[in-house]
């Protein structure tokens, strides 16, 4: 459940960051994920960040999507 | 917008469903727990995608419709104290309880704030020192650790005028009770990506381990669910019950560690009333003694009133799955978006809203 | 004269004759008004378009416009939906004492300023000042009158199957724009307010000849809400595509973080045409050269039904209902 939305930080004052989300600025808080740092995605949810985003495995799901959308389209 | 946009691309999802199709053989009944699920599946129009065997069913996951009328006039009676300002997120305004909602006691002259974030009550409270600032706190593991944070904050900022009201409720015991009710069969559940970024996967480990259902945790966009079906499939196929993730780039097996302890610093476990499910012992979520001057429970003296249910309404049935919005008979005829019966018609994630407002009753 | 607007400023005695004269005639004097009778006199003929609507924006300045601005564009724009070429506006405000002069300048040269753009006279007006907390800084009422080419036969209810559905531009950025700037929300945002007057762009469209059968500005309850009651109107299908719909990144990234949709987001400069489908491409090449239209699109088109009803196709290829906006739009958390 819940809204929650991935975000890039731009910068960290204490406990504030700076998301990029789409084409606005976010402020959220890191007091649930103090190891986020500036150029890490955060995943917001209601003004707080609640985890960092895996981008790696974000790029293997996306490959893997890829491959199976091939195998797919080779079928037909 | 990185990270959401490209899981929503028509190509690839052509090619998931063509893997679905190719692979589900046996007829199935999924649920998906989460009503942010049931929104995307209807946003995106995803049943009609799916091969015929593949059935998906909405669960309980929506925090305003699990909640109790009692637990709603307490908030409407909490707001209607002199002096008192109380701030939720704006879903629950327009949820009815016995009698009135938050929305109409407003328009009564009751001071109620829609906030975007735990951190806007701590302002209030701050800007507003005369004024005691009750924080709404709803919703399942996503939600709690935010509000947890802003106590904690409240703490260390020595306010006095702040506490929160703690509806909060957790997911896994809501599951395990509709499982052992024997109410609905499931062959796979399609478990909430945000409760579990928090709680970690391991938290439905119990349902494959003791109930042989096959889990996968799933992000909200279309491409991940759509994966997270084929992985379920994929799993009933072969006859196994496991958890996987879906949603690799946001969910591991242990969770955010981080928020748990603050969560568990907090609050401490407690039986909790669920609309149509009754009382399920430790599903809810109530302030820890050591917290007791940031709990409004503690602090008012709230008189709700005895409890009314709304005759007609079988929120309870669709919540357990075990009926639809269109079994009901009060169903866009005299519960509509515009005059909610019943909670699951008024939150945005409730499913008889998504029926309505995504076309479900065409169905 | 005081830096702030006074009760007395809305007696009629003689502190209210100065406002008027030295702060409101100074920019929008012409000839009609100059003549300070007690109704402005106008030499109408032939079909006449005539609407009123209140502006009550807050934040009264929001980035792209402020509510004079809006005031015009607005009444001026829901003439141009009728195919009217604006003439004349009313303009009343409604003032909370206290409020500052300066401020009510500033909203005077843009309310004269987008009159021009909009090629509309401002014949008469009223201003009242009322107590502290009895209105929200200052309201505006506009009433206005426009003239419908001979030939132009446009309305909501004049939609046919067939009709292609073309939209002006980007949709939500208004609602997102003044969204950014309300206390509470946490974002921050280059978007401005796509407020504009569109009566130029309309009449470029309706200078092609084509078969324009409706057009309407989707402005509160956003697209979704215009299209189901323009298929209530003229009881028809209308399929759009969710893909040819333009989002601005901002308005998808705000959208995404409050739980909104898009298509219920307000905008107060685009505009929805229903064409005759051989004339589809030469209103929009007519639109894309004027400013206001550079990326008007086809977005759907019109299906005959027995049950009036909007339908996306969504970017799985499934499609939806697509219903009107339902209460308030409300950051939620789920």
């Amino acid at each position: 459940m819940c809204v929650a939305i991935p975000g890039l930080i731009k910068s960290i004052d204490g406990s504030l960051a700076q998301v990029e989300i789409g084409g606005i600025t976010q402020t959220a808080n890191l007091q649930l994920c103090p190891q986020a740092k500036v150029g890490d995605y955060v995943i917001v949810h209601t003004g707080y960040a609640i985890n960092t985003l895996d981008q790696q495995e974000a790029k293997e799901t996306l490959e893997l999507f890829e491959a199976i959308a091939r195998v797919a389209q080779e079928e037909n | 917008m990185k990270y959401a946009s490209e899981f929503r691309d028509n190509r690839l999802a052509r090619g998931l469903i063509a893997k679905i199709e190719r692979s589900s053989r046996t007829p199935v009944k999924f649920m998906e727990f989460c009503g942010s699920h049931t929104v995307a599946i209807f946003r995106y129009g995803i049943r009609q995608v799916l091969p015929e065997t593949v059935t998906t069913l909405s669960g309980p996951g929506c925090p305003i419709c699990v909640t109790a009328n009692v637990d709603l006039d307490k908030a409407i009676a909490l707001a209607r104290i002199p002096n008192v300002i109380m701030t939720s997120f704006g879903d629950v305004l327009r949820v009815p309880g016995s009698y009135t909602s938050l929305q109409a006691v407003r328009a009564e002259g009751a001071d109620v704030r829609v906030i975007y974030s735990a951190m806007d009550a701590l302002k209030i409270a701050a800007d507003n020192p005369a004024k005691q600032v009750v924080l709404l706190g709803i919703g399942f593991e996503t939600t709690t650790p935010t509000i947890a944070a802003a106590i904690l904050q409240a703490k260390q900022e020595s306010l006095t005028n702040f506490s929160v009201l703690s509806w909060h409720k957790l997911s896994p015991p809501a599951m395990k009770a509709l499982l052992d009710s024997g109410d609905v069969a499931l062959d796979g559940l399609i478990c909430p990506g945000h409760v579990s970024i928090i709680t970690g996967s391991q938290a439905w480990e119990f349902i494959a381990r003791d109930y042989g259902i096959p889990c996968v945790v799933a992000g909200f966009e279309p491409l991940d669910i759509l994966q997270c079906v084929d992985m379920l499939v994929t799993q009933v196929e072969k006859k196994e019950a496991r958890v996987e993730i879906a949603y690799s780039r946001g969910v591991q097996r242990e969770g955010n560690t981080v928020a748990q302890k603050l969560v568990d610093m907090v609050f401490e476990p407690c039986p909790a009333q669920w609309r149509g499910m009754g009382t399920i012992p430790a599903s809810g979520l109530k302030l820890r003694p050591e917290y007791s001057m940031f709990d409004a429970e503690e602090i008012f003296d709230i008189d709700p009133g005895p409890t009314r249910e709304p005759a007609g309404c079988i929120c309870g049935e669709v919540l357990r799955g075990v009926s639809t919005p269109l079994d009901c008979p009060l169903f866009g005829k005299v519960c509509h978006p515009e005059n909610p019966v019943g909670a699951c018609m008024v939150s945005s994630e409730g499913s008889c809203f998504t029926y309505y407002l995504y076309g479900g009753k065409n169905e | 004269m005081s830096d702030t607007i006074l009760l007395a400023h809305g007696s009629g005695g003689k502190m209210a004759h100065r406002l008027i004269e030295e702060v409101i005639l100074s920019d929008l004097s012409n000839r009609v008004l100059a003549r300070m009778d007690d109704s402005a006199v106008l030499d109408l003929s032939g079909r006449t378009a005539f609407t009123t609507d209140s502006y009550v924006v807050s934040p009264i300045f929001f980035p792209g416009g402020d509510i004079g601005k809006l005031a015009v564009c607005g009444t001026t724009n829901d003439l141009a939906m009728s195919g009217a070429d604006p003439l004349y506006l009313s303009l009343s405000f409604i003032i909370e004492e206290g409020f500052p002069i300066s401020d009510l300048k500033r909203i005077l040269s843009s309310i004269r300023n987008t009159a021009r753009e909009a090629g509309v006279q401002i014949v008469t007006g009223d201003t009242k000042v009322v107590n502290r907390g009895n209105v929200d800084k200052l309201y505006i009422n506009t009433a206005g009158i426009g003239k419908i080419p001979s030939g132009a036969n446009i309305s909501g209810a004049n939609i046919a199957p067939g009709d292609k559905v073309i939209l002006s531009g980007s949709i939500g950025d208004h609602g997102i724009a003044i969204m950014s700037k309300r206390e509470g929300l946490h974002f921050s945002t280059e978007l401005e307010s796509d407020c504009a007057p569109l009566s130029g762009l309309v009449a470029d469209m309706i200078a092609t000849g084509a078969r324009i059968h409706a057009l309407r500005d989707p402005t509160r309850g956003g697209l979704a809400t215009t299209l189901n009651e323009l298929s209530d109107q003229s009881g028809v299908k209308i399929m759009i595509e969710e893909e040819k719909i333009p989002v601005r990144d901002e308005v998808l990234g705000a959208c995404e973080m409050l739980g909104f949709d898009p298509l219920y987001v307000a905008n107060e400069g685009k505009l929805v045409a229903f064409v005759a489908p051989e004339d589809a491409e030469s209103v929009i090449a007519a639109m894309r050269k004027n400013k206001y239209g550079a990326q008007a699109t086809i977005i759907g088109q019109v299906e005959q039904t027995e049950n009036p009803c909007v339908v996306m196709k969504t970017v799985l290829g499934a499609s939806r209902l697509i219903d009107m906006l339902v209460g308030d739009l409300l950051p939620r958390i789920c």
